[in-house]
Formats: structure tokens, C-alpha cells, sequence
């Protein structure tokens, strides 16, 4: 209505007003009525192309025999699935993939809360410390890589020179299952526990006041405070944090390719190898069909795993209801 | 009231660690690019800078093209962060100030496909960037993230606080378009948040590696690919892959010890919505 009022005192001034007023009009309504279209029109373009597109486009690839050297592509149908759920690799990167994850993310997830609770209270150099917390962040994951690589490397590296000092042999860390899994995880939490930890504490600033002074009036201890009243009142920036970490960590990969020096096993046994290097060491043997496979089999784990996450958060918040 | 003044100690005291161990693996990469190889053999390790981050860097200028390198992770992450905070900032405000048919349903999928991993299509995606003869080529890595669901999500949330109903409607009164209501009210009221988006999206780009990785040549790299190249054919050659590893990082690190503020603010506000 508001829009019209503007057009109304238009005729009587221009002779042949009333053809104007309605192209005009034509003309207001369509911008009202298409614009918005063409504002997200932008985002769901690129989206349909190099998003949407692709992704059913590996489901039809992944039912061929598909290299990039032939231009026939024989459908060999669930072929490459097959061959997939029986490869013991792909099982071992599973295995790895959800060690290393689960590694990285539990002690990660107590660190983040603990640190956005010693943080969620008036401090000095409150700006100095979140800075601090999100450089690691900001560092890339090549570089994270390359300087772990060199702090746990064998011979010349800060930890086994820690190690060694207490009199003790140092570790050949890329040797080992879990010495190699415990060293990438380092990585991961060193690059995420910093981000996930302000995450926590921008819902823990959104926490009513009254519910800490009644608690502290009640005599509730610091700790008691972050289980009985923090943790349930952000659960749900919990679980956001959990669901982006699981599938960031379904999708490791410059860790183990660049901490095993670009191998595309992930170290002489496979024993780091992840799901991503593991599709990675397919893709560049241009078997483009079975990679294809993996990466769906990825996404499959991924929903899988959130699907699961949010059946046990809506039980946790069922069961304190 | 002591007791709390204890409690308080304990706290600066616990997080100055933590932000010990949160940079020291920072300070220590620098400490080896300033060295040579052979000081990094002595008991104990070297824990102060040497004088060789010169010519270190200068060998890494030798092996791989980091100029060239340097240079086109500018204008890749350049072109995207300016691209993506102008395009989010369209949708933003059509999703947090516009009616229209389907806008929910849009805004759903929007928050869907930020769960979808990249993965998921990467392999029809290399399919399509060999069609278009973009492999080796900086469309390749640009042209996929002109513009993002977290950016839209993010400009919307701001967007539909930030930008007061009122102020469009008395534009309308005027005799103002969409677009006109876009370049005179919206943009200047989505400068702050774009700005922190901005910043954003420029890091994650500068720091992307797996795409550019298998879309790109060591010929024609970004910075991660050529750093990758330096870890890889040059293994035991730590100062120089510190050297060069520096060289990529602390330029980032740097701005963002002096921007961190704004960014950090950012986050948090994008994730109390979220």
C-alpha cells in the first residue's frame, strides 16, 4: 500500500499520465515481486554447478568402470561398491580415520569447554587470550603439518629431545599405529581447540546471570556450575560443535599425506592412511569410478554420523526434561 | 574474596600456559627457518633465532616459484573473499528483508548444503574443470567459491538485526528500487559484518590445499601447493621448509594479531544464531 502512494499525484500533472502509471507500475511490481530471485539467484547457480551437480554426478560415475585415460565408460553398477566394502585398505582407513577423529575430538571438546569456562568471567587481556586461542586457526594446515612433522620427527625432534632428557628412548612416531595417530591428533587439536573454544564461550556469554548467582548463592562450586548450569544451557552449541568436528574429521587430509612426506599410503603399513588419502591414492591412479565409490561412501559415513548425534542429543535433552 | 583472588591467579596462570603452548609451535618453526640443518643435530635443539632466515628463504625462491605463488594466492583469495562478501551480502538481504515465494525452503537448503562435504563431488568437479580446460589454470580454484552457504547464512543472520525495517520503507516512500534500497541503505549497513567475512573467507582461502592441490601444477601453484612441493621433494631439508612455511604464514598471522578483534567478534556472533 505504502508503495503506491507516491505514484498517486502523478496523472494529473503529465498528460498521458495514466499509460506511465501503469508501466511504472508494471515496473515497481516486478521488482518487487523478482528481484529477490535474482539476489539468490548468484549463490543457488554456483551451487547448482559446482555443488548439487557434482554430487549426484558421483553417484552415476561410481556406477562405471571410469578413468579419465578412456573415453568409454563401461556401467558396471554396484561393481565398484563391492570391490570397496571388501578391500581391507578401506576398512584400515576407517579404522584410522575414526581413531584419529575420536583422538582428537574428545580431548578437544573437554580442553574448548574448560578454557571458554576460565574465560567466560571478567578477565584483564581478555582480547590477548582470544587472539592466542584462534592463531593456530589462522596458521594453514600445510604449514601446522610441516612444523609437527619436524617437533616429532624421529631423530631431531623438541618432543623426543624432552623425552630423551628424562632418560627415556625416544619414540619413532611415525612408526607406530597409535604413536602416529596420537601425533596427527596433536595437530587437529592444536589447530581446532582454540576456534571450538570461542564457539562455546559465545553461547556460554548468552547464559542468563541469574542462573550463576543463584548457583553461587546456592554455594555451587566453579567446576559444579560448568555441569550443572553451562553445559545443559548450551547443549546445543555442543552438538553444532561436535557435528562440524566429526566432519571435519571424516575428512583428513594433509596430515597424513604431508606427516608421511607424500606418501599416498600413509606410512609403510598403511597405518595412517585416512578414508581422504585413501580416496586420494585412488584418484591418482585416475580410477576415477572406485574413487567415486569412496567419496560416497564418505558423505554415507558423514550422515550416518550425524544422524546418530542427533538422536543422542534430542535423547540427552528428553531424558533431563 | 581471597579465595577468589586465588581462583583468579590460577586462571591467568592456567591460560598464559595454554597460550604458551598455542604459539610456541609458531615461535619454533621460526627459530629452525633462522637456522641451518646441521645446528638442529645439536643437544640441545637450538631454542633462539640464528641468522640464516635469508638465505634460507633464498633457497626456497631457488626450488619452487614462490613469488608466483605468493602472488596468485593474492588474487585467489582476493577475487573470492571481495566476490563472496558481495554476493552473500545480495542474498543476505533478500533472505532477511524480502518477501518472496520459496524463501524459506531456499533458506533451508542454504543451512543444508553447509553440512555436504566437499568431497562428496569432487571427483565429477575435476570432470567438469577438465571440459572447460580450466585444470593448471586459477579459474579452477576461483570460479567453485565465488560464493558460499556459510557467507549467506552469515550476512542474513547479520542483516536481519542489523538492518532496520523502517529504513526500507521510508526508501520505498521515496521512490526507491530494490536495487536502489541495495546500494544506498543495505551495503552501508552490511560494511561491518561483510568486512569480518571478508577477512574470513580470505584465510580460508589462502589456507585451502586439497582442490588447488588437484587442480593446480607446480608450475602454477598457490602458496599451500608450493609449500607441499617443498615438504615433499625436500624431506630432511627442515630450515628450508620452515624457511618457506614462515614465508606463507606469518604475513596471515600478523594481520590477524592486529585484526584478531574484529574477526574473533565475528565468529562469536555467527555462532550464537547458529
Amino acid at each position: 500500500m505504502a508503495t503506491r502512494a507516491p505514484e498517486r499525484p502523478a496523472p494529473p500533472r503529465r498528460p498521458g499520465g495514466k499509460r506511465r502509471l501503469t508501466a511504472r507500475h508494471w515496473r515497481h511490481t516486478v521488482d518487487v515481486k523478482a528481484s529477490p530471485y535474482a539476489y539468490v539467484a548468484p549463490f543457488f547457480l554456483l551451487f547448482c554447478a559446482f555443488g548439487l551437480f557434482p554430487i549426484g554426478y558421483t553417484l552415476w560415475v561410481s556406477l562405471h568402470e571410469w578413468t579419465l585415460l578412456d573415453d568409454e565408460h563401461t556401467f558396471v553398477g554396484l561393481e565398484n561398491f563391492r570391490v570397496l566394502l571388501a578391500d581391507s585398505y578401506f576398512w584400515n582407513a576407517t579404522f584410522n580415520t575414526l581413531s584419529i577423529g575420536l583422538l582428537s575430538m574428545l580431548p578437544q571438546l573437554l580442553l574448548a569447554l574448560w578454557l571458554a569456562h576460565l574465560l567466560n568471567r571478567p578477565l584483564r587481556a581478555q582480547n590477548f587470550f582470544r587472539i592466542t586461542l584462534l592463531l593456530p586457526n589462522v596458521t594453514s594446515v600445510v604449514a601446522v603439518v610441516v612444523i609437527f612433522s619436524q617437533i616429532f620427527g624421529r631423530d631431531f625432534g623438541l618432543i623426543n629431545w624432552v623425552i630423551t632428557s628424562f632418560g627415556l628412548d625416544g619414540i619413532a612416531w611415525r612408526d607406530g599405529t597409535l604413536s602416529s595417530h596420537v601425533a596427527i591428533s596433536t595437530m587437529i587439536m592444536w589447530r581446532w581447540t582454540g576456534y571450538n573454544a570461542l564457539i562455546l564461550l559465545a553461547a556460554m556469554q548468552a547464559v542468563p546471570r541469574e542462573l550463576y548467582e543463584a548457583a553461587t548463592i546456592d554455594g555451587a562450586s566453579s567446576f559444579t556450575q560448568l555441569r550443572k548450569v553451562t553445559v545443559p544451557m548450551i547443549r546445543p552449541t555442543i552438538a553444532f560443535v561436535v557435528i562440524t568436528s566429526t566432519i571435519g574429521s571424516m575428512q583428513i587430509f594433509a596430515e597424513p599425506l604431508l606427516f608421511g612426506a607424500y606418501t599416498l599410503t600413509g606410512g609403510q603399513d598403511r597405518q595412517y592412511q585416512t578414508l581422504s588419502l585413501f580416496f586420494y591414492e585412488n584418484y591418482m591412479r585416475l580410477d576415477f569410478g572406485f574413487s567415486s565409490a569412496i567419496s560416497w561412501m564418505i558423505f554415507v559415513f558423514i550422515l550416518i554420523i550425524a544422524g546418530i548425534n542427533y538422536l543422542l542429543t534430542n535423547r540427552m535433552k528428553g531424558s533431563i526434561r | 574474596m581471597t579465595g577468589r583472588r586465588v581462583n583468579n591467579r590460577l586462571t591467568y596462570l592456567t591460560l598464559t600456559a595454554v597460550a604458551f603452548f598455542f604459539t610456541i609451535p609458531l615461535y619454533y618453526s621460526v627459530v629452525v627457518a633462522s637456522r641451518d640443518n646441521a645446528s638442529l643435530a645439536s643437544v640441545p635443539p637450538p631454542l633462539f633465532p640464528g641468522g640464516n632466515f635469508f638465505e634460507n628463504v633464498s633457497r626456497v625462491f631457488d626450488t619452487v616459484p614462490f613469488g608466483l605463488a605468493m602472488l596468485n594466492s593474492v588474487l585467489v583469495a582476493g577475487s573470492i573473499s571481495i566476490s563472496v562478501m558481495f554476493f552473500s551480502t545480495l542474498a543476505g538481504f533478500a533472505f532477511a528483508k524480502l518477501r518472496f515465494r520459496g524463501r524459506n525452503i531456499l533458506l533451508l537448503m542454504t543451512v543444508g548444503t553447509m553440512m555436504v562435504p566437499t568431497l562428496a563431488g569432487i571427483i565429477p568437479l575435476y570432470i567438469l574443470m577438465v571440459k572447460l580446460e580450466w585444470v593448471g589454470s586459477l579459474y579452477a580454484v576461483v570460479v567453485p567459491a565465488l560464493v558460499n552457504a556459510f557467507g549467506v547464512f552469515f550476512m542474513t543472520q547479520f542483516l536481519s538485526r542489523a538492518l532496520p525495517t523502517e529504513l526500507l520503507e521510508a526508501g520505498r516512500v521515496d521512490g526507491c528500487t530494490t536495487w536502489g534500497l541495495v546500494w544506498h541503505v543495505v551495503f552501508p549497513a552490511a560494511r561491518p559484518a561483510a568486512a569480518v567475512l571478508g577477512m574470513l573467507t580470505f584465510m580460508t582461502a589462502w589456507n585451502d590445499y586439497m582442490w588447488p592441490l588437484m587442480v593446480l601444477t607446480p608450475e602454477n601453484p598457490t602458496v599451500q601447493v608450493a609449500l607441499s612441493t617443498l615438504a615433499a621433494g625436500y624431506v630432511n631439508d627442515y630450515v628450508m621448509g620452515l624457511a618457506g612455511t614462515a614465508l606463507g604464514t606469518l604475513p596471515l598471522v600478523i594481520v590477524f594479531a592486529l585484526l584478531g578483534k574484529h574477526i574473533i567478534g565475528g565468529i562469536m556472533q555467527g555462532a550464537v544464531k547458529g
